[in-house]
């Protein structure tokens, strides 16, 4: 078969609509088919890369199903503990405060095991950016109930259902610390669509922004899938998310210019 | 001033970038100092109260990643908390200095000095094989001289180094000969010094990774042989101690920190008695100076390991002497310090008499 991208033309600069981009290491993902994690971390480097900022950057992975992520994002990364990726960047920008710095955490890392350094980072107002993307449920670890698995939700420690009365509730993280004084910015997006792919771009921008400003602490939440820990095929588990993760993780800016965004009494459509 | 206070002036002198810690008796007398002292004015150091001892040990691996000088300072309880992020520190290879301010335990135990760190400071508390080289100040002075060695030492082998003190010694008050400042480094000095650390990526190079995570076993093993390696370097290079009186000695003292300070006036009352004693003061407690205890231990008829503990650095005097002579441990524990009669008279009878 004909090699049609060895051809010279379909390389010059007016021919190419959509290229790698620069700050995603070329390797495959470790990410199931479908999950958000590549998307987002791709409008993460393009925002670095668009701002230019990349030698000025200092990322902070978690444990999880991101625990990689310094293999894909072709910035300067340090692997924290499980929850401790706010601590490590509370001391990471105290010590090279023209940077960049951001933690990449999942619920398990940042609303259950990490919460404390959660909490405390956002209410020191620590000017960094945390990257929240919640998908209900321990992805790397199998499965496993969550803070954020919603009630009456499968998962392999709660078998049928969460029962919240004897589970406990949902945890709701970044409603908690959108109400934090430090907090500047706080917004929740997706990435299962064009359109909100474009969403969680400009937010991630935004939260960048806002630490060039030095305004304070910058929360972007994602709200993905987990199409394998749900045990469903990428486009059910999109259908579920929209039905029942959205209602009660309900997108749209939560906190903006440390204001707190008046509750609109129905969930955002696209 | 304080042992305390000296810890946190040496800090400040030795060019420290970042002090992150948590109250807790007998050393909260650091951070105030610190905090008191604004090092932000003087050398542009940062100095953060962090919400727990979890959080503080995990800001030192942030700090370290990125190349810069940072220190955190506890006491037992607290010393248990960091033991996940001492692991992260080795197993990344990341430069930190970490104080422990030894109280008596186990649980909340007391607040009164001890040296039941012992065993979680040298045979490693965290997960995993690895060790820190491990500091035992003896006096004020050494608290400060030893910051700054730890400093240097830390940052030479890519490793975290402990001070290992307790309540008295951070507590009691002595002369001390400050050294003069060292400069803090420029954040171009810090790039240039640490081309391993996260400080952002210029287009001239590969992204800069901190981790400890090696999925693959094999490159796991690889790691850990380098760690093997590099502590055998430190077990070669870097083994202090002293020796007082063991020239003529017939018996041993052989004790640490505040137990060797004791030990000293111990030697002094035996050998008023007309006992030859002599005493022998790991200065490292990793690497041990097993080989120079050995070599006074082939000329001395019996030791008396003396410890605030209840035997912890005997099993290491035994590993290093071997059975050839009498060794016998004596301690106080629970916050309780020996006097120098109550060792004279344990040498008398577990050693002499024994």
């Amino acid at each position: 078969m004909e090699d049609l991208f060895a051809k010279p033309e379909i390389h010059k600069p007016e021919n190419i609509v959509y290229k790698k981009t620069d700050l995603m290491v070329d390797r495959p993902l470790s990410y199931c088919p479908g999950c958000g994690h590549g998307t987002a971390h791709r409008m993460l480097m393009e925002v670095i890369e668009e701002m230019d900022i990349a030698d000025k950057t200092i990322g902070v992975s978690p444990v999880g199903c991101s625990v990689l992520a310094y293999d894909f994002l072709d910035v300067d990364m340090l692997g924290a503990a499980h929850g401790r990726a706010p601590a490590l960047a509370t001391a990471i920008k105290r010590l090279w405060p023209d940077h960049f710095v951001f933690t990449y955490q999942g619920d398990g890392d940042l609303a259950a095991i990490g919460t404390a350094e959660t909490i405390h980072a956002c209410n020191r107002g620590e000017n960094f950016t945390i990257i929240f993307i919640n998908n209900g449920i321990y992805g790397m670890t199998g499965g496993q109930m969550a803070p954020t698995t919603l009630p009456g939700m499968r998962s392999s420690t709660s078998p049928y259902g969460r029962d919240v009365a004897m589970m406990g509730h949902p945890l709701k993280m970044t409603e908690l610390i959108a109400h934090l004084p430090g907090v500047y910015y706080v917004t929740r997006q997706a990435v299962h669509t064009p359109n909100h792919v474009r969403k969680t771009k400009k937010a991630l921008r935004k939260a960048f922004e806002v630490q060039k400003a030095k305004l304070g602490l910058s929360f972007v939440e994602v709200v993905s899938n987990c199409n394998s820990g749900w045990k469903m095929t990428p486009v059910n588990a999109n259908k579920w998310m929209e039905d029942n993760m959205f209602p009660f993780y309900p997108l749209g800016d939560i906190k903006v210019d440390g204001n707190l965004v008046e509750k609109k009494d129905t969930p955002e459509k696209d | 001033m304080k042992g305390n206070e000296a810890v946190a002036e040496a800090a400040i002198r030795s060019g420290c970038d970042g002090y992150f810690g948590y109250p807790i008796t007998p050393q909260s007398e650091v951070m105030e100092y610190l905090m008191a002292e604004k090092p932000h004015e003087r050398t542009g150091m940062v100095v953060l109260q962090a919400e727990s001892e979890v959080a503080s040990i995990n800001m030192l691996y942030g700090g370290a990643g990125t190349g810069k000088m940072v220190m955190t300072s506890s006491s037992s309880p607290g010393i248990s908390l960091m033991q996940e992020g001492i692991s992260y520190l080795a197993g990344a290879e990341l430069p930190a200095v970490i104080v422990n301010i030894v109280r008596g335990g186990p649980g909340l135990g007391t607040i009164q000095p001890s040296q039941a760190d012992y065993f979680q400071a040298v045979k490693g508390g965290g997960h995993g094989d690895y060790k820190m080289l491990v500091l035992a100040p003896a006096s004020v002075q050494e608290m400060c001289d030893h910051v700054k060695l730890a400093f240097d030492k830390s940052f030479e082998y890519r490793n975290p180094v402990m001070i290992l003190s307790d309540g008295a010694i951070g507590q009691m008050m002595e002369k001390v000969v400050l050294f003069d400042q060292v400069p803090r480094r420029t954040n171009e000095e810090v790039i240039r010094q640490c081309p391993w650390a996260s400080t952002g990526r210029p287009k001239t190079r590969s992204h800069n990774i901190i981790t400890s995570l090696d999925l693959d076993p094999a490159g796991q093993e690889r790691v850990n042989l380098k760690l093997q390696a590099k502590y055998r370097m430190m077990e070669e290079k870097e083994v202090l101690y002293e020796e007082i009186n063991c020239e003529d000695a017939d018996y041993l003292f052989v004790a640490f920190g505040l137990s060797a300070r004791i030990c000293q006036k111990a030697v002094d009352l035996a050998r008023a008695k007309g006992v030859k004693v002599g005493l022998f003061r790991p200065i490292t407690l990793f690497p041990f100076p097993s080989l120079q205890i050995s070599n006074v231990g082939n000329r001395v008829k019996g030791i008396l390991v003396v410890e605030m503990n209840a035997g912890q650095m005997i099993e290491d005097v035994r590993l290093s002497v071997g059975c050839r002579i009498k060794i016998e441990h004596f301690g106080r524990f629970g916050g309780i310090i020996p006097s120098p009669d109550e060792v004279v008279n344990a040498l008398e009878q577990k050693i002499i008499g024994g």
